[in-house]
């Protein structure tokens, strides 16, 4: 079994779902508590990933990052070395791809808290900080296990974007997804069925882990 | 004057507010009062739809008014000609919501100290007992709100927005939904607690029975404006308009047309609409032809199942039962009398009157008990 790919798939995963819910969390609160009219522009395109193959974004995705991008020049001007077909360069493909996974679920269970809940902590002298350290994020809680979960799971099956930005450098850029079709390429079967029962086996655990949290079955103040 | 110590002595809010609303389709709203909440309890009463809560959020600061001033013993919490708006963690009012709001993730302990951030823990700890002892719910500390009952939550609540020491508490119908019983026992330690405090209490209700039981003053509301304002049998017992005598519980609203005016007995004749009925009611502002509305409680009425005779009640109304409807200790009669009137009478009576539908019955109202309302 290739664990290489393995490992950096989960490598990437990790990486792409804390940034995710490290730019996700400021942006669906914004996106929950604004009163801005024009707020559904920037819904749409947190939304466009859903919508788009992955294809397109990876195509843009790679332009913007190659030697003569505006990403790809200021990465070169950084670094040394170019953007595109790094592990780098994956990581920012696979943030853009996976952005709705994470932050629908987050504005979604930031605005099913009780309004009357942050008035209530306003009155008793906390700011919007406090308000939301103490108050949000805990009963959001399910929702943010949704989105690092989603977004982990969505990350690790990803393949056209991976494809189109990261190419096959095996080590470097060759995922569990990649990896399978290279086997099924070649005709090794049997290789190619571990791969993707494996995964197979991952998705369903980490989806199992989103519907429990969403059923409340571990969270401790739902009313019994 | 007693002393209070280092404690500054708490002021009295003087709040004026106004504040339009345009709600989709519904018509045109606008608050606009003028009130001043000394120490002690004032009660805000009307009916819902007239911005009790919407007052309560521009005092505490949850909203804006569009004009006014508000302030505490001279600390100006919102002035729109000088452009201040305190936000409002800023401004040390207590409120609790009709729907309390305890925080569900947090212990009935770590909801009571939310508000005593910036203490030291072990001063925290002292007023956090301190303050549950007052609102005896030492027991409850290690529970979630999801864990106790409806009464102990509302205890929990006072509690947390009162330990913070505020210089005012908003009380949005807190007690809604608690037999009298219980409610009586949590004013009882609410007063307990303010009369060593002594900060203005502004406590909202639609209830006529919670009237009764705090009355100290009232504020009369009704669609933004205040209507009136004084003693809660002032304002509550003679309610000059109509939205106001329904709040109240004047369950029966009779259209009618004055007849004359017999300045010498301090009465006038009232033909009530759709029917032969005169009534006597106390001499009001009006002429022979006004077209007028009078309020009687259901509970004011007298019923006889034999024409009465050397009464002083000057209105004897004959009518026919059309229903009898048991509602815990009373019954809701309505009688057919060419207009329908609702009676309340106790079960008992209607066992020893065998009071049934059809039966023919003369009902009897007081003069004082009609209350001519706008």
């Amino acid at each position: 079994m290739n664990l290489d790919a393995l490992f950096l798939s989960l490598r990437l995963a990790l990486c792409v779902s804390s940034l995710l819910l490290i730019i996700g969390m400021p942006l669906a609160y914004w996106l929950a508590y604004s009163s801005w009219r024009g707020k559904f522009l920037l819904e749409s395109v947190v939304a466009l990933p859903l919508v788009l193959p992955p294809t397109v974004l990876g195509f843009y995705a790679l332009v913007a990052m190659g030697p003569h991008g505006p990403l790809g020049k200021l990465w070169i001007a950084l670094f040394g070395h170019g953007l595109a077909f790094t592990f780098g360069g994956l990581i920012l493909a696979s943030v853009l791809y996976s952005f709705p996974f994470a932050v629908q679920p987050l504005v979604a269970s930031f605005e099913s808290v009780d309004r009357k809940l942050l008035d209530a902590s306003a009155v008793l002298g906390a700011g919007r900080r406090r308000t939301f350290w103490r108050v949000i994020l805990p009963l959001s809680l399910p929702g943010v296990v949704t989105a690092v979960v989603l977004s982990f799971a969505h990350t690790l099956g990803e393949f056209g974007v991976v494809l189109m930005v990261g190419g096959n450098l095996a080590g470097v850029t060759r995922t569990v997804s990649i990896d399978i079709y290279d086997r099924v390429q070649s005709l090794e079967y049997g290789e190619a069925n571990r791969m993707a029962l494996l995964l197979l086996v991952i998705s369903f655990a980490v989806l199992s882990v989103v519907y429990a949290v969403n059923r409340r079955v571990w969270t401790p103040w739902a009313a019994k | 004057m007693d002393a209070v110590g280092s404690e500054v002595t708490p002021g009295v809010l003087a709040a004026r507010v106004r504040k339009a609303r345009r709600n989709g389709d519904a018509p045109f709203f606008l608050l606009d009062v003028s009130i001043e909440v000394p120490q002690g309890i004032t009660i805000l009463f009307g009916p819902s739809g007239a911005g009790k809560s919407t007052l309560l959020d521009c005092i505490a600061g949850l909203t804006r008014p569009e004009e006014g001033r508000i302030e505490i013993g001279g600390d100006v919490l919102f002035d729109s000609s000088r452009g201040i708006h305190l936000a409002a963690q800023k401004r040390r009012i207590a409120y609790v919501f009709q729907t309390l709001a305890l925080f569900p993730h947090l212990s009935v302990e770590e909801n009571v100290a939310y508000g005593l951030n910036n203490l030291q823990q072990e001063k925290r700890q002292e007023r956090v007992g301190e303050i549950l002892a007052a609102f005896r719910v030492e027991k409850l500390r290690k529970k979630k709100p999801g864990e106790i009952s409806g009464g102990e939550k509302q205890r929990v609540a006072l509690a947390r927005s009162l330990v913070t020491e505020p210089s005012l508490l908003l009380l949005d119908e807190p007690l809604t939904g608690l037999d009298a019983e219980l409610k009586a026992a949590i004013v009882d330690d609410l007063r307990a607690w303010n009369t060593a405090k002594r900060i203005p209490i502004l406590y909202v209700t639609h209830s006529r029975e919670e009237v009764d039981a705090l009355g100290e003053r009232v504020l009369a509301m009704e669609n933004g404006h205040i209507v009136s304002a004084g003693a809660p049998m002032e304002v509550l017992d003679a309610p000059r308009r109509k939205k106001l005598a329904q709040a109240a519980g004047f369950e029966n609203l009779l259209n009618g047309v004055v007849l004359d005016l017999r300045e010498t007995d301090g009465v006038m004749r009232v033909r009530l609409e759709e029917s032969a009925c005169e009534i006597e009611v106390p001499l009001g502002y009006a002429v022979a032809g006004d077209r007028v509305k009078v309020a009687i409680r259901a509970g004011d009425i007298l019923l006889a199942v034999e024409r009465p005779i050397g009464l002083s009640a000057r209105n004897i109304i004959e009518g026919r039962i059309v229903s009898l409807e048991q509602r815990g200790t009373l019954v809701i009669t309505r009688v057919d009398c060419g207009t329908l009137f609702l009676v309340h009478v106790t079960p008992g009576a209607v066992r020893a009157l065998g009071l049934a539908a059809e039966r023919r019955v003369w009902l009897v109202l007081k003069t004082h008990s009609c209350h001519l309302v706008a």
